[in-house]
């Protein structure tokens, strides 16, 4: 490690100045000559068929260049496999015109291409659609008893059904001397990032296409458009370097991208889609969830029995599932569980992983749930965590990579003050606001997904790193270029790292918080591969001074290769090149995860959230006045990206608990407050303190890097402990997100 | 076509525009200068914000046509030359934006707000910026950034 490292350190964005001045380029914002503007349409009834279609008005307007729909859509695979990506639950995929069945509102039935996109828009409207509606179900309440098992697939291995039930936990609940039964429910949401999805497709000829996209994986959206349009995975190019957001919604191909790709194969020419916010709510979401708990535990606080019940939405053609009841007992040890998990079909859109999907779902519902036994054992909430404390994992018997978990607890308890609190509802008072303390805890998978890695040494002596992975924010590029620094020993400014182009080699799309695991991992075991090769060619060279020299015996220096004995017997990069015959000196080399070691390992982050909030004592308002998250994710290679991934997540955190919901009208089967003047989002106003610890927490076993991620853990933890504060604040238990200041009343 | 004659970034621009051109689009699509956004088109959450004739404007909420003679700066006139401005400093250093999609209408409405005067306090700064959304929660640096910038000018620590 040279002295001038940088992971560790608080490196700004490298991409900041591009960002600041509006250099930064988004998917819709690539010029192509001539370009067309493709603009969608979608169903205006629930479900049903498309019994006719009249473009002729629309089609009569100067600029309209075409209207597709299934009538004249061109020939398409019919195999569904043809249009799986990497992230399709099981069930059959979404083929966008792919005939005239409507099965949910909103679902894009045509798409109208004009010169410009003002006469798109307009034309659009012009367009006449005929219906044959049919009954449809949208409402989870009123279709609970319909839940059943989620069927298996590939997206299983992330997300594992239930475990078998253990002990018997009737019995157990019913003999127990403290036992709590509850119900939670949370609102529909819309991942609604900023950018809006949209794709520009430039028609290079011969069959071969540059696609600028909205998208978590440029190699999961190269690999459908080959497929689902029969073309050469090499003329398929997918680039995404800057991304406006996503939390999860760029996770799979959208029908933007089938949509604009289709069109620009059938005109030949250069097609722009982009979806307008309305449309961001016509595809994945959150699932609404229902949860019933049942927890008891002995006279002194040690759980007894825990059962988990969740119901999920999915679509009529998807089980889309989530890992929802899995957490508590990888939390809590318990010798009685029965974990249930169900699915209940609905004519709505598949839903879609958001953030933290199923753990912060679970975790409200769970850590409410110990909040209550804690008010019901008179004992401090967080003592009853510390009661039921696991240094393994209760739900396997296998220990943890690491878990700092209770560093977590007693870091941020000391921050934020907790000894402080009076326990009695109601009891404190900040002039005419009542103020409640609630704490709860995380927790979220650490993932590693494959990945390989181009490292490359230049005739300059510089580092070049290729892969296709994206940056949707999360500081990779930055972060990337850190590690890579260090593990060849050059300045920061000597490494290029080149990322969001599907021509780069594979990387999984970016979700999971696994990214930084994956991706960092492969980097280390790429820059070794390379320091081999370098250090052998040096070797080569005549009268080199290393001739002698081991690996153990050589330090990576500021684009050199010195003896560690004697630093002025040295080879640098560029003469290394130089006898190269000038030829860069190259690796590819894939990081995997050890799964074979890990087996006997359970992965986890863990975390810990002590909030405040102030309840106005008449009007109930409510507002999240400070917060304190301790986290506990491994290595943390860039204290300041990581620090905003997790305020971030806490401002996740406060929406799920007081601001965003999709609000779904049951008669007509369609969301209502597709805009973002109604679907509420934490404003600047909203946002108060928002304090974070890193917990020291060294992991050796979990990968090359150290490091387990941190897009999600800052989100888990925050709704249960908003929720358990409002409750210390007005002794009102409100089960339901997001809490209605009404409700209060 | 209505001629129309914009200044922006200290340029003139005589564009061709039917009167129902957005601002916005006019500046993205006819003129690509990109760094403007486009989050909602509906004047709700502040992504397309520029400055014209020194207030801050919401450009998707404006016409094209109603601003023949304006003089409007975008994201991309903020700077001078390769010196960034000193709030443009203050949001690198702060982090103030993740996937920077809202990070010029972010700026461009601190610029409008520090010209304008009004918020003397954190409290008022927030509650004046609050017509700019982001959706990664980079909200409390947004308002550090801005904060160090109106509390005298930035740090030179890059």
């Amino acid at each position: 490690m040279s002295d001038q490292s940088s992971v560790g350190k608080p490196v700004s964005r490298l991409e900041g100045r591009l960002k600041v001045t509006g250099a930064a380029k988004y998917a819709a914002e690539y010029d192509a000559p001539n370009l067309l503007y493709g603009y969608v349409i979608n169903s205006t009834i629930t479900k049903g068929k498309i019994t006719s279609i009249d473009t002729s008005a629309a089609t009569a307007v100067e600029g309209v260049v075409a209207v597709f729909s299934h009538e004249n859509r061109p020939e398409l695979p019919w195999l569904d496999i043809k249009y799986a990506d990497m992230d399709a639950p099981p069930g059959t995929v979404f083929k966008p015109l792919y005939d005239n069945e409507i099965k949910y509102n909103g679902q894009p039935i045509a798409l109208l291409v004009a010169n410009d996109f003002e006469t798109a828009r307009y034309a659009s409207t012009l367009v006449r659609f005929e219906y044959e509606e049919e009954f449809f179900e949208t409402c989870l309440d009123n279709n609970l008893e319909k839940g059943r098992d989620a069927k298996k697939g590939i997206a299983t291995l992330l997300k594992p059904p239930p475990p078998a039930p253990t002990g018997n936990f009737e019995k157990a609940f019913e003999n127990s001397a403290v036992k709590h039964t509850a119900e939670y429910l949370h609102s529909t949401e819309h991942h609604n990032p900023m950018e809006l999805f949209a794709t520009t497709t430039v028609y290079e000829g011969n069959g071969k296409l540059t696609i600028f996209d909205k998208t978590q994986g440029t190699i999961n959206n190269q690999l459908y458009v080959a497929n689902a349009f029969g073309l050469s995975y090499k003329n398929v190019r997918v680039i995404a370097p800057f991304v406006g957001g996503t939390f999860g919604s760029g996770l799979r191909p959208q029908h933007q991208l089938f949509l604009c790709v289709m069109a620009a194969l059938e005109l030949k020419r250069n097609v722009r889609v982009t979806l307008d916010r309305k449309q961001m709510f016509t595809f994945g979401h959150r699932p609404q969830t229902y949860q019933k708990l049942r927890f008891s535990t002995d006279e002194n606080g040690s759980i007894t029995a825990m059962n988990h019940l969740a119901i999920g939405e999915t679509s009529q053609f998807e089980d889309y599932a989530e890992s929802v009841v899995t957490w508590s007992h990888k939390l809590y040890p318990a010798a009685n569980t029965l974990l249930e998990y169900k699915l209940a079909p609905l004519d709505l859109p598949s839903p879609l992983d958001m953030r933290a999907p199923g753990g912060c779902t679970a975790m409200h519902a769970i850590e409410c749930m110990m909040d209550e036994l804690s008010y019901k054992l008179k004992m401090d909430p967080l003592e009853l965590r510390l009661r039921n404390y696991s240094e393994i994992d209760p739900s396997t018997g296998k220990s943890f990579t690491s878990k700092e978990l209770k560093q977590c607890y007693l870091k941020a308890a000391e921050r934020f003050g907790w000894k402080d609190r009076n326990p009695e509802p109601g009891s404190m008072t900040r002039g005419n606001k009542l103020v409640g303390y609630g704490m709860a805890t995380g927790i979220w998978d650490a993932y590693q997904f494959p990945s390989r890695i181009e490292a490359i040494i230049t005739k300059e002596g510089k580092l070049i790193i290729n892969n296709a992975v994206t940056d949707i924010g999360t500081g990779t590029f930055t972060v990337m270029t850190q590690v890579a620094a260090d593990a060849l020993g050059l300045p920061l400014e000597d490494v290029t790292f080149n990322y969001g182009d599907s021509q780069k080699p594979f990387s999984m799309f970016q979700g999971g918080s696994a990214i930084a695991a994956s991706t960092a991992s492969a980097i280390i075991i790429a820059a070794r591969a390379l320091k081999k090769k370098l250090l052998k060619k040096a070797k080569a060279i005549s009268n080199s001074p290393l001739k002698a020299a081991a690996e153990d015996d050589v330090m990576f220096k500021n684009g050199t290769i010195r003896l560690k004995k004697d630093p002025m017997s040295v080879v640098s990069f560029q003469e290394i090149v130089a006898s190269n015959n000038g030829r860069p000196v190259r690796t590819v080399n894939m990081g995997m995860p050890h799964a074979f070691k890990l087996r006997k390992y359970t992965k986890a982050t863990h975390s810990a959230a002590f909030v405040e909030v102030e309840v106005d004592k008449e009007l109930k308002t409510i507002a999240v006045t400070r917060a304190v998250s301790a986290v506990a994710a491994g290595k943390i290679l860039n204290p300041k990206t990581a620090r905003s991934q997790i305020t971030g997540s806490m401002v996740w955190g406060i929406s799920k608990a007081l601001h965003e919901e999709t609000i779904l009208d049951e008669k007509l089967g369609k969301y209502i407050n597709t805009n973002l003047a109604e679907y509420h989002i934490p404003v600047h106003a909203d946002v108060n303190e928002l304090d974070v610890i890193f917990a020291d927490e060294p992991d050796e076993l979990i990968n090359e890097a150290g490091v387990k991620g941190v897009g999600e853990i800052g989100l888990v933890a925050m709704p249960a402990a908003i929720a358990n504060a409002i409750f210390h604040a007005t002794g009102k238990r409100i089960n339901k997100l997001p809490v209605h200041f009404d409700e209060l009343l | 076509m209505p001629i129309v004659k914009l200044n922006i970034n200290q340029q003139t621009y005589e564009l061709d525009v039917l009167p129902w051109v957005s601002l916005l689009d006019a500046i993205r699509e006819r003129l690509l200068l990109t760094g403007t956004k486009k989050g909602c088109d509906h004047g709700q959450c502040g992504a397309c914000t520029v400055i014209c004739d020194d207030k801050r404007i919401l450009s998707c909420m404006t016409l094209a046509v109603m601003k023949n003679g304006a003089a409007i700066t975008t994201i991309e006139g903020i700077a001078e030359g390769d010196e960034l401005h000193p709030l443009q400093k203050a949001f690198i250093e702060h982090d103030a934006f993740q996937c920077g999609y809202c990070t010029p209408g972010q700026i461009c409405s601190a610029i409008g707000l520090l010209t304008e005067g009004k918020a003397k306090t954190r409290e008022e700064v927030k509650e004046l910026m609050s017509g700019n959304l982001c959706r990664c929660g980079a909200n409390a640096n947004i308002i550090d950034a801005i904060m160090e910038v109106k509390e005298g000018g930035s740090r030179e620590q890059f």
